[in-house]
């Protein structure tokens, strides 16, 4: 058996996560989880709102996300571990909203890659209908898109997000070529506005009906701060990486609706499944079909890429403190990678995407309102992290402006967006609920004595004023 | 046989290769170095 120093080889007696990522892979991580946003799913808001009630989705969560973002740059550069918005709880709130936020994270995270498998296995059916085989099997497909991408990131952070990143450009690339496609300065030539919008359809309330849908569009950016134990400089490149990508998605939602509003009707958005590829079909020829075919791919593939090294660290995190098995807690000694909780983990999101690739609704809102549990503990974590640790007492990487305004817009926007979701989807809101209460009970009165209490805080963090 | 038949069978295959090669090597990790070492990260260290 080799011995521990033997193995890390580099005269260490621990193994730790492999500190290699730049800014580059942050970005990519956090825009290759949303972008598939843009080319399906935001789209459902126009069934709601109409096309000016998608816009004031768009920048409404849009302004959700930037509130997000900036909070969570501001502590992830004080917290250079894996576990994000997790460990920021165990920090600075306490061991049962921990508990919480990790459980929101894992779940948004596999639900968002089962749902990003069936959106790619449902691509290649649609090709080979087009090539005349309409019958095609998704199932084999969606386990293949899981099986790659775990393989991927079983071997190694570093490549895994190399690859995040090329394919996230690409995707990216593809939305911009789209946009000067369709002489976007001449309005009436190509795009239609002013023959295609109507007033708010349903009035007020299915413009916030709207809201929810609008989470498509950023879903998943504060996944960045998961990288924190990986990236060489916490406190430079999650701050950049994460509000460049925030910069990028906010280009990315309003050229996409600009684009697929003034293409096609409001009734026939609202329930399209591939908006992108049928504007290319109205708009562009072969070439043009084919660029938004690989981008919607290439998109549902980087997201799924990233929601398996996301929710690995959480699990991961959560099991290095026991709030989970510690076996868990496992890093592989060559590849340094999180391997048992990325294992763990596949055989849950190939589940969830085989029972229920025909409701891929279902997939999402639970998603959606995983992140969005998530987003509200945000708001009183910030509060908190400033009272406990206020500007001076500890380094910051980096700052960010209006406090406490941000936290408190934050939560005022939650809260519009849990009505939009009862409105449609009531049910589900409340089983959701429903599943964490009985989860929190799980780990108040059964797991929290396994918890490590005085071992889970290696932070080299200054004692919180008042303590 | 249809080509998307092919490539059905295919991507199973090779999806179980994958996972297959995943869960060997998981082992075979598990069974050349110690628990403790395996467990030893801790977060924050550089």
């Amino acid at each position: 058996m080799t011995t521990a120093t033997q193995a890390a080889g580099g005269g260490t007696d621990r193994l730790s996560l492999r500190k290699v990522l730049g800014p580059v892979h942050v970005w990519a991580l956090g825009v290759g989880i949303v972008l598939v946003g843009e080319f399906t799913g935001w789209n459902f808001s126009l069934a709601k709102g109409g096309a000016w009630g998608a816009l004031i989705a768009c920048w409404y969560i849009g302004l959700l996300y930037t509130c997000v973002a900036m909070i969570d740059s501001e502590v992830t550069s004080t917290v250079a571990a894996a576990g994000g918005q997790y460990t920021q709880a165990k920090h600075i709130i306490g061991p049962l909203m921990a508990f919480n936020v990790g459980l929101y994270l894992v779940m948004a995270y596999t639900m968002l890659e089962a749902s990003n498998a069936i959106v790619a296995a449902d691509l290649i059916k649609s090709f080979a209908g087009e090539t005349g085989y309409a019958d095609l099997d998704v199932k084999p497909f969606i386990v293949l898109t899981i099986a790659v991408l775990a393989w991927l990131n079983y071997r190694g952070v570093y490549a895994t997000l190399t690859v995040n990143f090329v394919i996230t450009a690409i995707a990216f690339a593809a939305i911009i070529v789209l946009f000067f496609s369709v002489s976007p300065f001449q309005p009436g030539k190509v795009l239609l506005h002013k023959e295609l919008f109507t007033d708010l359809p349903y009035g007020w309330i299915g413009a916030i009906g709207a809201l929810q849908f609008g989470m498509w569009y950023y879903l998943g950016i504060e996944g960045t701060c998961q990288a924190a134990e990986e990236v060489r400089s916490a406190g430079r490149s999650i701050p950049l990486g994460t509000m460049s990508g925030m910069i990028t998605l906010l280009i990315a939602a309003s050229l996409t609706w600009y684009v697929a509003s003034g293409l096609m009707p409001w009734q026939y958005l609202g329930q399209a499944y591939t908006p992108l590829y049928d504007a290319a079909k109205l708009t562009g020829g072969g070439a043009l079909q084919a660029i938004m075919f690989v981008g919607t791919l290439f998109a549902a593939l980087a997201s799924a890429n990233g929601c398996i090294n996301d929710a690995s660290r959480s699990w991961f995190s959560m099991g290095r403190d026991r709030y989970m098995p510690e076996w868990f807690g496992a890093v592989h000694p060559r590849y340094r990678t999180p391997y048992r909780a990325i294992l763990f983990l596949i055989p849950i999101a190939v589940v969830f995407a085989l029972l229920f690739y025909t409701r891929l609704d279902l997939v999402i809102g639970f998603s959606i309102l995983s992140g969005l549990l998530g987003y509200t503990f945000m708001s009183f974590n910030m509060m908190r992290f400033r009272k406990l640790w206020p500007l001076g007492s500890i380094h910051r990487g980096y700052v960010h402006p209006f406090h406490p305004w941000t936290a408190i817009i934050l939560l005022v926007l939650c809260a519009a967006v849990y009505f939009a979701t009862y409105l449609g989807y009531s049910d589900m809101l409340l089983s959701i609920m429903a599943f964490y209460i009985v989860a929190s009970l799980w780990f108040a009165f059964h797991r929290y004595k396994f918890v490590k209490r005085g071992d889970q805080f290696t932070m080299p963090w200054p004692r919180p004023k008042g303590y | 046989m249809n080509i998307w038949v092919l490539l059905s069978y295919a991507a199973w295959i090779i999806s179980i290769l994958l996972f297959g090669w995943m869960i060997m090597d998981a082992m075979a990790v598990g069974k050349q170095y110690q628990e403790d070492f395996l467990m030893s990260s801790r977060e924050g260290e550089e």
